[in-house]
């Protein structure tokens, strides 16, 4: 007999967290019938494709085993150097050749961070802390520290390109942006890696067991250096695509974030020890933060409480499943 | 003979190390900038600067020697001063008489460490009886706390505090900053604490090996709560010093300082993997972060180049550290083969 | 001869190996037919270890010659030595726990062949077929995490069959696994051999896989001191060869007749683990638990000391209920326990042995809230002395210690604590002969001063060397109950079996 549903799905964080998104739509509508439109969806989702790409990175790092804090600072720097270099010397730049020099100069500092990790073997939380204030550092003291509104034309025509818009019968006003595109393609390509290829499967492998990816022969050196790189290459995208949406170059954007992402991807079931993760999660969690972030008024939290309605998740999140292998061990004797 | 092999356990020490690179840092300020950075004025302002952080890095170090870290450190320093100022602000009035300001700034102060002891005994339990790995209890925990702060504030800054409150954060007792004062009471007790009793021993064994700790009956339970409970209590201390200094209490002050906690605890030669740390080290490294980024600042150099060198600092020595790890690796197997 | 050795899928000759000055192999010849098992038995540092890792190229030989398959290799490395069939399936067995069954045993074929792609049908594929080539059924869609230990193995032994090895290598491969589980592994084994593999069984204990091998190569202190076919060696034999030595004839003290009962056991029971488990234990009694690996043993001496909670039962000392599932309690109560793991239990390995030792008593040392640093080091000097700990300095780390010395000092810990009850998992694994029987010296000692000691152990010249009375375990429940110094070895083995 065909199993429709996995073994453990009703044990899963996945199911866990669309639960509890479902439980406050639920709720959301009830008191404002306007909740579930799609002028709602259409802001959630804009407001979740910047920390949405940054979480695919982080889930990739955490299923390798390791734990990066220094994407923000990547993707500040990215997309402030890239504008500031569009603006000194071809300010008419097409928008994806800014996008392609946001991405290389995110690689370049993931390859950083890959070096330090990969080939010195340090800890990756230190070394990610440590490149963190580097480029926050190294940004603000020579590339600049002013925020720039005058974009390059090419940015603010990309935050213009729309998918679809049109207004609800009620009246409301709605749009998908070009960046959606982005997200999927990211997903599309993150999960290609991850499920079709032998370099995604030895990312799982390594953040099972590094010892053993090595003695089958795993290039763990190399495949640790990837995961950087692209990281930091997701996190170059995410900064040039926050920039270019919000229509705004500001150097201290985005840096304080990185926890909160972490905490997105963890609630999605990645875990810190490595080796599990899934994309379904990742989006999931990303959904349930950001919902909690733009939506809480609806259900008649006030916003300021937001910070501890997440804080709770996350306890909450982690808590249950750590609780319950707890458990699970001491039955297990 | 003997007398060698003790100087060289002292030099490979990580924290010959830092003194080392506390002094350089010293001498090399002092050579660039000799009338400004050994004013006394300049070394009074460093005094008051510096604890508050430092202080962070205590809490830091006591829970990163067992293995585990205190990301909510900051918040627990904010929801203890936002607590501290809202009693500040709802029982007193400039007006008041010294005398029955401090009385209601003592009070404050008790609940603002009654705050910290509560918010470790959050992040104990969460983590030794719910068995989350540190880190997120922490990061959950301390948005918890924050955000507590924030809705007690609506988010903005809780101001109007007596004269008296002055004391923690500028007063000078002997010619000392009262908070390089209570930095170093913090720092004595916590050396002693880790190194003279039975709690301190334990946690260090249980940082090395918390397997080996559960089956020589050590309760750990009992021993992750009291850390963190410390850990907590540390905090409040320094938000009470950021309150004062700031003569205000808000739930985003010094957001930048979780970051510098973790930094200069590692760099204080703690093992982000418990087992190891020892206060001296954290001193120095203290010391050497505020005798750099002080001496920049005389050198007109902007605050966010002295993010980049803290960064730089970090894995600088990061590199020497394990790289003496490696080789120590490396002969430990030779002669076990 | 020469014959022989041109058909030899492995043969090494003269093979000499030096680590920074320490001959850990010298002059060894070893050869392998294909389809043959051989038995590489010997003790811990004898250097069989080294023998495996310059087979499969972990580790250079330092001097001698290397062929595999007729093909001679100066530079070898994991790599030529996989491509030229060998496998080691290591004690761990190096598996992916959160990858299914079917990834992990393609896993390294796919990466073999350079393949770019990830393709699950043919995963798949290559999983089945190996699986079928062994006839064992396992979820390929399984997580390795949730596989019982036995199923493990079977996964590791199809990934290297799956890589087309011509020799697997295994790493003590019977110690984890029940009797039925062994039976199995030996019917594969037959199998795979029948097929032309060859296998290399690395082990101390080898009782299990003799009958289905042809070869026996003892290795001691680096040198090769025994070769010959399996028919000619025997548990007794094997152990002589190993060790250099007849184990003396020791049986245990003899017990006062009218010694007080210390102990009382009643009706201990964990669902899954164990079941009504009841004894007595005399004061200055040796009492033995035996069994194989998951009978429940573990789980009891666990129970004992607080680290497990079991369901139902009781547990009293000298007259005084013990509270279960407390480990803080048992040891007030004056219970020891040296778990089976030195390295990663019993042990803090960076830290110093007076730090070792002391943690058993802190408390007894503070007074007004500080430690009396130097009543824990005159306390842990003295009790390092009377146990004859060969330390340089009890500042040094407990990793700078031998075995033997590294287990003295997990007793002294609890030694320090004067206490009543002590039980003992595993005290001798993997130190050397020579403090394996000091050990048991400081066993019968400490019973003749009148500490009640249990002692966990499949090792059965050690049970009937140091037990008044021998508890037999199965499937979580006591089957037998005998009597030490009148039962010998080959009875022991018979009702451990039956």
């Amino acid at each position: 007999m065909k199993r429709w549903l996995p073994k453990d799905f009703w044990t899963r964080n996945e199911t866990l967290v669309a639960g509890v998104i479902v439980l406050f739509c639920i709720i959301a509508t009830l008191s404002d019938p306007r909740f579930l439109t799609i002028t709602t969806v259409s802001d959630l989702l804009r407001a979740a494709i910047v920390i949405g790409i940054l979480a695919v990175g982080a889930m990739l790092v955490l299923v390798s085993g390791g734990i990066d804090v220094s994407f923000t600072a990547i993707a500040v720097f990215a997309m402030y150097t890239s504008t500031v270099l569009s603006l000194a010397i071809w300010p008419d730049m097409p928008w994806p050749l800014i996008f392609v020099i946001a991405v290389c100069l995110g690689a370049l500092l993931g390859a950083i961070n890959g070096f330090f990790i990969a080939f010195l073997k340090l800890p990756t939380l230190i070394v990610t802390l440590g490149t963190l204030s580097v480029f926050r550092g190294f940004l603000l003291t020579f590339i600049g520290s002013q925020r720039i509104s005058d974009l390059p034309p090419a940015m603010r025509d990309f935050s213009r390109g729309v998918l679809a818009r049109g207004t609800t019968e009620a009246g409301n006003f709605y749009s998908i942006p070009w960046a959606a595109l982005a997200l999927l393609f990211v997903i599309v390509l993150t999960w290609f890696i991850l499920h079709k290829t032998m370099l995604g499967r030895s990312i799982y492998a390594i953040g099972g067991s590094v010892e053993s990816a090595r003695r089958v022969g795993v290039n763990v050196k190399w495949t640790q250096f990837f995961v950087y790189v692209y990281v930091g290459a997701l996190a170059g995208l995410a900064g040039i695509i926050h920039g270019s949406v919000g229509r705004m170059a500001d150097p201290f954007s985005l840096v304080g974030l990185e926890l909160s992402v972490i905490a997105a991807v963890v609630l999605g079931g990645a875990r810190l020890i490595g080796g599990y993760g899934t994309l379904t999660g990742t989006l999931l969690g990303v959904a349930l933060i950001v919902i909690v972030q733009n939506s809480l008024i609806v259900v008649g939290i006030p916003t300021t409480w937001q910070s501890v309605t997440i804080g709770l998740l996350i306890l909450l999140g982690t808590g249950v499943p750590a609780y319950r292998a707890k458990q699970e061990a001491a039955r297990a004797g | 003979m003997s007398n060698q092999t003790i100087m060289k356990n002292v030099t490979s020490a990580p924290e010959f190390r830092l003194l080392v690179i506390a002094i350089s840092v010293f001498v090399l300020m002092s050579v660039l900038s000799p009338d400004r950075f050994l004013s006394s004025q300049n070394l009074t302002s460093m005094a008051f600067q510096f604890p508050e952080f430092a202080i962070l890095a205590l809490a830091m170090t006591l829970a990163m020697m067992t293995g585990g870290i205190d990301l909510s450190v900051v918040g627990i320093a904010n929801l203890s001063a936002v607590v501290a100022a809202v009693i500040l602000t709802t029982f007193t009035d400039p007006a008041m008489p010294a005398a029955q300001s401090a009385l209601w700034l003592t009070l404050a102060v008790v609940a603002a460490l009654c705050v910290g002891a509560l918010a470790g005994v959050t992040n104990g339990a969460l983590i030794a009886f719910f068995g989350l790995p540190p880190i997120l209890a922490t990061v959950g925990s301390g948005l918890v706390f924050t955000g507590f702060a924030i809705a007690m504030t609506g988010g903005s800054a809780v101001m109007g505090f007596p004269g008296t409150v002055a004391l923690i954060g500028n007063a000078q007792i002997f010619g000392l900053p009262v908070p390089l004062i209570l930095f170093a009471i913090l720092a004595v007790v916590l050396h002693l604490i880790l190194t003279r009793t039975a709690f301190g021993l334990r946690v260090t064994m249980y940082g090395a090996n918390p397997l080996a700790a559960l089956y020589a009956a050590v309760d750990i339970n009992r021993m992750l709560l009291k850390v963190y409970v410390i850990a907590g209590m540390f905090s409040s201390v320094a938000g009470l010093i950021i309150m004062s200094r700031a003569n205000s209490a808000k739930a985003d002050y010094g957001s930048s300082y979780l970051l510098l906690a973790v930094l200069i605890a590692v760099l204080g030669g703690v093992n982000p993997y418990g087992g190891y740390g020892r206060v001296i080290g954290v001193v120095l490294a203290v010391l050497s972060m505020q005798f750099l980024s002080s001496g920049l600042n005389m050198l007109q150099v902007s605050n966010f180049a002295r993010e980049l060198i803290w960064g730089a600092l970090l894995i600088f020595v990061m590199v020497i550290n394990t790289q003496a790890l490696a080789s120590l690796r490396d002969g430990f197997g030779k002669t076990v083969k | 001869m020469s014959s022989e050795r041109d058909a030899a899928f492995i043969d090494l000759r003269a093979i000499t190996k030096r680590y920074a000055g320490v001959t850990a192999l010298q002059d060894v010849d070893f050869t392998v037919q294909p389809g043959e098992a051989v038995c590489l038995a010997g003790e811990n540092g004898s250097g069989k270890s080294t023998l495996i890792k310059i087979i499969s190229g972990v580790e250079p030989a330092t001097e001698g010659t290397i062929r595999i398959a007729g093909q001679e290799h100066a530079v070898l490395n994991p790599r030529i030595s996989a491509a030229a069939g060998v496998m080691v399936i290591f004690q761990d067995f190096s598996l992916f726990p959160n990858l299914s069954v079917a990834e992990n045993i393609a896993f390294a074929t796919q990466l073999s062949t350079r393949e770019r792609f990830f393709k699950p049908a043919a995963t798949r594929q290559i999983a089945r077929k190996a699986l079928d080539r062994i006839g064992v059924e396992i979820d390929l869609d399984a997580r390795v995490e949730t596989l019982p230990v036995a199923q493990k193995q079977l996964v590791a032994i199809c990934r290297a069959l799956a890589s087309e090895a011509q020799l697997i290598i295994m790493d003590e491969p019977t110690t984890a696994l029940t009797e039925k589980e062994v039976r199995r592994l030996q019917g594969i084994i037959r199998m795979l051999k029948e097929e032309g593999v060859a296998v290399i069984f690395v082990s101390h204990k080898l009782a299990e896989v003799l009958d289905v091998s042809e070869k026996v190569v003892v290795l001691r202190n680096g040198k090769k001191v025994a070769e010959g076919p399996a028919s000619e060696f025997n548990t007794q034999s094997l152990t002589y060869h190993m060790t250099g030595r007849d184990v003396p004839d020791v049986t245990p003290r003899t017990r006062r007749a009218d010694a007080e009962t210390l102990m009382h056991v009643n009706g201990l029971s964990k669902a899954g683990s164990f079941e009504d488990i009841n004894f007595e234990l005399k004061s200055g009694e040796v009492m033995g638990i035996t069994g194989l690996l998951g009978c429940g043993r573990t789980s009891v001496a666990k129970a004992l000391f607080g680290l497990v909670a079991p369901d139902r039962g009781t547990i009293t000392l000298a007259g005084q209920t013990v509270p279960t599932g407390d480990p803080q309690a048992a040891s007030r109560a004056r219970i020891g326990y040296v778990p089976e793991d030195r390295l990663t239990e019993g042990l803090f390995l960076s830290q110093s042995i007076l730090r070792n030792v002391a943690i058993g008593r802190l408390d007894a040392h503070t007074s007004g809230g500080f430690l009396n640093m130097n009543g824990l080091l005159a306390e842990a000097t003295e009790w390092l002395q009377r146990l004859k700990v060969k330390a340089p300095d009890v500042q040094a780390p407990v990793q700078s210690l031998s075995g033997g010395n590294q287990q003295r000092v997990a007793l002294a810990r609890w030694l320090s604590r004067a206490p009543r009850v002590l039980i003992l998992n595993g005290p001798s694994v993997g130190v050397d002969v020579g403090s394996k029987a000091d050990i048991h010296d400081i066993i019968r000692d400490l019973a003749s001063q009148g500490i009640g000691i249990i002692l966990i152990s499949d090792d059965l010249p050690e049970l009937l060397a140091t037990c008044h009375r021998i508890l037999v375990m199965r499937d979580g429940r006591i089957t037998d109950t005998l009597e030490g110094g009148t039962v010998t070895e080959e009875e022991l083995a018979h009702r451990l079996a039956s």
